[in-house]
């Protein structure tokens, strides 16, 4: 019965390592997306209707869509997809590969030590989420709050147009 | 009811933030940095969720919750500083960002 665990797992893992190999930054973006999605599966199967739902709207909804704009606006084309192919040819990634899988072979050691827990099959409903985020954790929604607003002025006063104010004189030599 | 033990979802969890960090490490292009810190970002939710079901309280997904709008606030003010960025230089390479002065 953990088989559709196992084949969200492995679609994740997979479109992941898609993700960071591919040249053109829009297929890595689609890939992204569905990472996310196998993501989600994993969510909802392991009692958590509510993220799986967070996480499909929000980030393969909002913050892809973001990525997806400013690639757009950036403009990217063929010559910039051949030089980024030329960037991630063979052995760059022989060094980083080792140090992460050195890593990531201490975590699954630490992860199997205390391995043979199943997770509850207790689903917690959205409800329950809604209480223990508006009453113990009621700080840190203000916070988030606070967090978002830093984010939405930070983001406008980056992304606004600087008008150029060249003096008359200035103008005149310059053309 | 589907029950899967705690360590393989943790494993999961894992491979997916590995593979985001080999992608920072790797990648050039700024734009796939961003997209690999999104990667790690999703997969330490990913073990918080796991987590919080393990013991059945809503705590790790509370947790994820303040995740994804850190996230959100993150992205957009990120994709502020690459257009700006890009605006500059006219490339999104980050080795040539090294000659920013002021």
């Amino acid at each position: 019965m953990n088989t559709i665990f196992y084949i969200a797992a492995g679609v994740a893992v997979i479109s992941t390592g898609l993700v960071i190999t591919r040249a053109h930054s829009v297929h890595a973006l689609l890939y992204l997306i569905v990472s996310l999605l196998a993501v989600s599966v994993v969510f909802f199967i392991s009692g958590a209707p509510f993220i799986a739902a967070l996480e499909v709207i929000i980030y393969a909804g909002a913050i892809m869509v973001l990525f997806i704009f400013v690639i757009m606006m950036l403009n990217v084309g063929e010559a910039s997809k051949k030089q980024e192919q030329q960037w991630i040819r063979g052995s760059i990634w022989i060094g980083p590969g080792i140090l992460s899988l050195i890593l990531l072979g201490l975590f699954l050691y630490a992860a199997v030590e205390g391995a043979g827990v199943p997770l509850g099959a207790k689903v917690v409903s959205p409800k329950e989420v809604g209480i223990s985020l508006f009453s113990t954790y009621l700080l840190g929604v203000e916070i988030a709050a606070m967090l978002l607003l830093a984010g939405i002025i930070g983001a406008y006063h980056l992304g606004k147009q600087k008008k150029k104010v060249v003096h008359r004189f200035m103008k005149e030599d310059s053309t | 009811m589907i029950h899967i033990p705690l360590h393989e979802g943790l494993i999961l969890s894992g491979i997916l933030f590995f593979m985001g960090f080999l992608g920072v490490i790797v990648r050039r292009n700024i734009i796939f940095m961003l997209m690999s810190v999104e990667i790690m970002l999703n997969a330490a939710g990913l073990a918080f969720v796991l987590a919080g079901a393990h013991w059945g309280e809503p705590d790790g997904q509370v947790m994820f919750t303040f995740i994804l709008t850190m996230a959100a606030a993150e992205v957009s003010v990120g994709l502020a500083l690459i257009l700006q960025l890009y605006k500059h230089f006219r490339s999104l390479d980050s080795d040539s960002y090294n000659q920013m002065k002021g």
